[in-house]
């Protein structure tokens, strides 16, 4: 920036490239990534700015596109479990439940009481971990090293949790089609009770450094404001939309699983700007810190998956000794689940808002077409409206609470 | 926020044909997902009345994409798009165009769900914009056109989304292959760029 030179011949246009910027009149043209440090994530910003106030912003995404979609349909119903791991990265379960629940709601399958608790629990954990990943990255990008590191401890306490679960911090593959990999391990609830009581104590520590902290609060009040009429016309799910003061939470008012029988509240912003989000997402890590150990009281005993070879791969015993056993784990191998054919929407709340799968299938062990309805990708649709107008630096701290996860977006 | 009892399936289908009238050309709620099929002509038409008639409410449009149908067993396309029977025009399940682009809404008021399904042909592949109607068509539909190369007539600002502006072909087409390669192309400098945005 800063470079004088009368740019608009190829030549200077190409040094004001490299430079970074390129002026026209009294405005200036400038890339914002795709790698930059205070863009987690690979997306470019193509700002067009007076003096620092930003005039236009163009967004590139897709730099993380990997054909998740294309992919879905080359293989069984099962096999494109472990590409939904990387869609939000950060809540990994998430969107393992909600895919095989879209699955199971094409093929007409009931899960196992005990399922859909674990499932309920593994959600709540992937919640805290997705928005402990926002604020502590948002402090970080706006200076503040030390909550971050405290919240990436808090993060980190989790993920051996799930790793205790699943063999696995991040491609965690959890779940199955009718049930889950595996039940929970033994003395499972101890440890996320001690987890738990853990990220507390960090989590309040983070409290400490940065709600009431002057530098933070005047980065983040009345910047990237979101009126509730944006939020709804474009699509703006998840905290992003309760922060504009919008009741509406997935798990609240259309209750999946068993999340009905949970005593939580939906919290709620007043004025939708980074503030408010900021706050929302943290007091949502307490309410899921309330649900998780209501789910651990409440958890019923009983089988994890359904009693059906037609669905979940039969115990290994069986495989081996049993003449049926070994061809019904042939067939569920080889040919995949046999879906009915026809349409299936489900959404679930993930991490960052609905994120929903809408899976087609023509009657086979192949999905036709697994569509995924993505939440960031819809708020960052939205990001056009809370940042122009406003100064560039405030570009950070909103695109930090709007928490883009790339896998996701991208797909 | 929900408020009201959400309407049933067969109910807002119903409320559907009545906005509508003969653009509906087919419905069904399976698995309790209400779903409407639409003539294009009545899209816009049904999707401001979805969202303004406060019975339906439909305030956000949840997720906009398209379905390529040229690879579906033969017969069986009834299970997704059932056509009304005996239609005086005598057009069919098995009969509907290769593609459909699909719309879902939601109605935070009501808390029902609704699921518009608009069947278009290959060689006339487009539909008009709801841009108009919902915010969020701007980057849905903008993915869609990207991803089946459906266009949405009057959309403000069709560009690719995720591909760039030299890729090929329109990968979730079921004739695009898996395998193969794409021209590399170097990056644009800001000036082409910005030039090329004055085009948009």
């Amino acid at each position: 920036m800063g470079a004088n030179a009368a740019f608009g011949q190829a030549g200077a246009a190409t040094a004001a490239m490299m430079a970074g910027a390129l002026r026209d009149g009294d405005r200036m043209i400038i890339n914002m990534g795709p790698s930059h440090p205070a863009t987690h994530g690979t997306v470019k910003f193509v700002l067009t700015l007076d003096g620092e106030t930003v005039e236009d912003i163009d967004i590139h995404i897709g730099y993380l596109h990997r054909g998740f979609e294309k992919m879905s349909e080359q293989g069984t119903w099962q096999q494109v479990l472990p590409y939904t791991d990387r869609l939000n990265y950060v809540s990994p379960l998430c969107n393992n439940v909600g895919y095989v629940m879209a699955v199971e709601k094409l093929m007409g399958v009931q899960i196992t009481p005990r399922c859909s608790y674990i499932r309920m629990l593994v959600c709540e954990i992937s919640r805290v971990t997705d928005h402990l990943t926002a604020l502590a990255a948002g402090a970080l990008e706006l200076g503040g090293f030390t909550p971050f590191l405290y919240g990436v401890e808090a993060r980190e306490t989790l993920y051996p949790i799930v790793e205790e679960l699943c063999g696995a911090r991040l491609t965690t593959s959890y779940t199955r089609i009718g049930g889950l990999r595996d039940d929970l391990p033994e003395g499972y609830p101890e440890h996320v009770l001690a987890a738990l009581d853990k990220v507390l104590s960090l989590l309040d520590k983070m409290d400490r450094l940065l709600t009431k902290n002057r530098i933070f609060y005047d980065r983040m009040i009345g910047t990237g404001q979101l009126s509730q009429q944006d939020a709804i016309a474009h699509g703006v799910t998840g905290t992003m939309l309760r922060s504009t003061g919008v009741d509406w939470d997935l798990r609240k008012h259309q209750p999946y699983l068993h999340y009905q029988e949970l005593d939580f509240d939906v919290i709620l912003g007043h004025q939708g700007d980074n503030y408010d989000r900021y706050l929302c997402r943290f007091e949502e890590i307490h309410q899921c810190n309330k649900m998780i150990r209501q789910i651990l009281r409440q958890m019923p005993g009983g089988p994890v998956n359904v009693a059906d070879w037609h669905v979940v791969l039969p115990p290994k015993a069986a495989v081996y000794n049993s003449i049926e056993g070994m061809i019904a784990h042939f067939k569920l191998t080889i040919d995949g689940h046999q879906v009915p054919p026809g349409e299936a929407y489900q959404a679930v709340e993930g991490g960052n808002g609905e994120v929903g799968f809408y899976v087609v299938s023509q009657g086979n062990g192949r999905p036709y077409k697994v569509h995924v309805r993505a939440p960031c990708f819809y708020a960052m649709g939205v990001l056009k409206q809370l940042v122009v107008g406003g100064m560039l630096a405030d570009i950070v701290p909103t695109f930090d609470t709007l928490n883009m996860i790339g896998g996701e977006v991208d797909r | 926020m929900t408020t009201a009892a959400p309407l049933t399936a067969d109910a807002l289908i119903a409320a559907c044909r009545t906005a509508v009238g003969d653009h509906v050309i087919g419905a069904h709620a399976q698995r309790g997902d209400a779903t409407v099929l639409v003539q294009r002509d009545g899209l816009v038409q049904l999707a401001s009345k979805l969202r303004d008639d406060p019975a339906l409410s439909f305030e956000m449009l949840v997720d906009v994409t398209a379905a390529d149908y040229g690879d579906y067993p033969p017969g069986l396309r009834g299970a997704c798009s059932p056509v009304d029977a005996n239609r005086a025009d005598g057009l069919s399940s098995d009969g509907l165009p290769q593609f459909e682009a699909v719309y879902h809404l939601v109605s935070l008021r009501h808390g029902h769900r609704l699921r518009v399904k608009v069947p278009i042909a290959a060689d006339d592949l487009w539909v008009p914009t709801l841009c108009g109607v919902y915010g969020a068509a701007n980057w849905g539909e903008r993915e869609t056109w990207d991803m089946y190369g459906v266009r949405f007539e009057g959309h403000p600002d069709l560009r690719r989304i995720l591909l760039y502006d030299e890729f090929e072909g329109h990968p979730l087409r079921k004739d695009y292959p898996l395998r193969g390669y794409q021209p590399l192309t170097a990056l644009p400098t800001l000036a082409e760029y910005t030039d090329h945005e004055t085009h948009r």
